[in-house]
């Protein structure tokens, strides 16, 4: 693979899965990955997304109060 | 066979789930220790079990409920994990032993404890509650319905104590979660602690604790949880705080089952169902010569137990032959509640405690009375001595 990934980070497996789901009920893209290993993060899950949806993603996450812990770019 | 101890465990367990459980064998890995198939359909099934049980109880978030084995492990968690040396705690003569023995233990730790009386009917009088409080009192801890005689207490009148005192309310839904209807997000209960397989309708083994958004338990057990793994300590997020090691998926999966179950016919016709059979039995039985029925039968809520003795006869002895002689299944002795029965009066006796679900019927609950009326006509002929 090449080029940038964003991707969601959360603090715990619960987050996780909420975002999941309500990404899923709100057909929001991106899916669940193992933590990258770069990033020194809370919980072992991430959701990753294309870097273009980005910003439309997280304005919806604010709308529906998801709770997630960062939004991290890996080149 | 007729089974009459439903409050000590729920049977038999409707058909979905024992498939629930099964599935979750064949199709998940561990929740929160991957991203593969196998391990998300795990972490997506305890969150939606989580879902469903926050919602059942009108929780505020899923992350308020933690999966724990019991209610017994949940308020060994809430007690141990709130109460310090110095502080005061009060409870009731009405509590099983999963309250009473972490009482007596923290007792020993230089925690104060107070236990309010009940009396002879079972009852105990909250209006003593301003004289027992103290400057140093910061937990209130009680049942909601005696596991001994099905009286249920009034928890919103003695949350509101709690809420005026500053108190931690810790309540022990073993007996009410699946036949009271809760509404937490509007409660003054701050941590409610529950099992899986009674009314509930899960597998033995699983249960879990609802924690009010905001406030922090100690946890009895700190390791793995698939999050924060360079950390030394155990992360404080809930509900993971509460959950180290690998959770019981499989009971996880028959405890979402079974609250399902219990959405799809109705909470409602559940417990009125359950009310119905046991002023049926409750009426019935108290026309029996020599027996005589603990508690109080006036209140309008009430769990669907009955416990009684037949005349002076040994309950075990009263269990043993519904058992044995007739293949009707109840519960003898203290039930693991030995103030209560104390204050009954029937801490030599023990009681023999008939109780319910929706799924028994009138027909069954006629065959015990007819087997208590025989067996009473045989211990006045003597033949039980």
């Amino acid at each position: 693979m090449s080029g940038t990934r964003v991707v969601v980070t959360f603090r715990t497996t619960t987050q996780a899965m909420a975002w999941e789901k309500a990404c899923k009920e709100a057909g929001l893209p991106g899916r669940l990955i193992p933590m990258p290993v770069q990033i020194s993060a809370e919980c072992g899950l991430a959701w990753l997304i294309p870097p273009l949806e980005k910003d439309i993603l997280l304005l919806r996450a604010i709308e529906l109060n998801l709770k997630y812990a960062d939004v991290i770019e890996l080149q | 066979m007729i089974y009459l101890d439903q409050a000590a465990t729920s049977y038999p367990k409707p058909p979905e789930v024992i498939e629930a459980v099964c599935e979750a064998l064949q199709h998940a890995g561990n929740s929160g220790r991957g991203a593969h198939h196998l391990s998300l359909a795990a972490s997506r099934l305890i969150f939606e079990a989580r879902y469903e049980i926050a919602d059942f109880l009108g929780a505020e978030d899923p992350s308020c409920i933690a999966f724990t084995a019991n209610a017994t492990e949940s308020l060994n968690l809430a007690l141990f994990g709130v109460l310090n040396s110095g502080d005061h705690v009060i409870t009731t003569e009405l509590e099983h032993n999963s309250v009473l023995r972490p009482l007596y233990t923290l007792q020993e730790r230089g925690v104060e404890v107070t236990i309010l009386p009940a009396n002879p009917q079972g009852l105990v009088d909250f209006s003593t509650l301003g004289v027992v409080v103290r400057p140093n009192t910061r937990v209130l801890v009680l049942t909601h319905a005696s596991n001994v005689t099905g009286n249920m207490v009034d928890i919103e009148h003695v949350g509101e104590f709690c809420r005026e005192h500053d108190l931690l309310f810790i309540v022990d839904g073993a007996q009410t979660a699946g036949f009271y209807a809760y509404d937490l997000r509007q409660s003054s209960i701050d941590i409610l602690c529950f099992t899986g397989h009674k009314g509930l309708y899960g597998p033995q083994g699983v249960g879990g604790i609802y924690v009010k958004p905001g406030l922090a338990l100690r946890p009895l057990k700190v390791g793995g949880s698939g999050i924060q793994t360079f950390s030394k300590t155990h992360p404080n997020q809930m509900p993971e705080a509460l959950e180290a090691g690998t959770l019981n998926l499989p009971g996880i999966a028959g405890l979402m089952a079974g609250v399902r179950y219990l959405k799809n016919v109705g909470l409602d016709m559940v417990s009125n169902r359950e009310c119905e059979l046991t002023g049926y039995f409750h009426k019935a039985v108290s026309q029996v010569p020599g027996v005589k029925v603990y508690g109080e039968f006036g209140a309008s809520t009430r769990c669907p137990i009955v416990a009684l003795n037949l005349c002076s006869v040994d309950s075990s002895l009263v269990s043993q032959l519904l058992a044995e002689e007739y293949n009707i299944y109840t519960r003898s002795g203290g039930h693991c509640a030995p103030l209560m029965h104390g204050a009954l009066g029937t801490g030599e006796l023990g009681a023999v405690r008939f109780s319910f679900s929706h799924m028994n019927s009138r027909e069954e609950l006629d065959a015990a009375v007819q087997a208590l009326r025989e067996i009473v006509l045989r211990a006045g002929r003597g033949e039980l001595l």
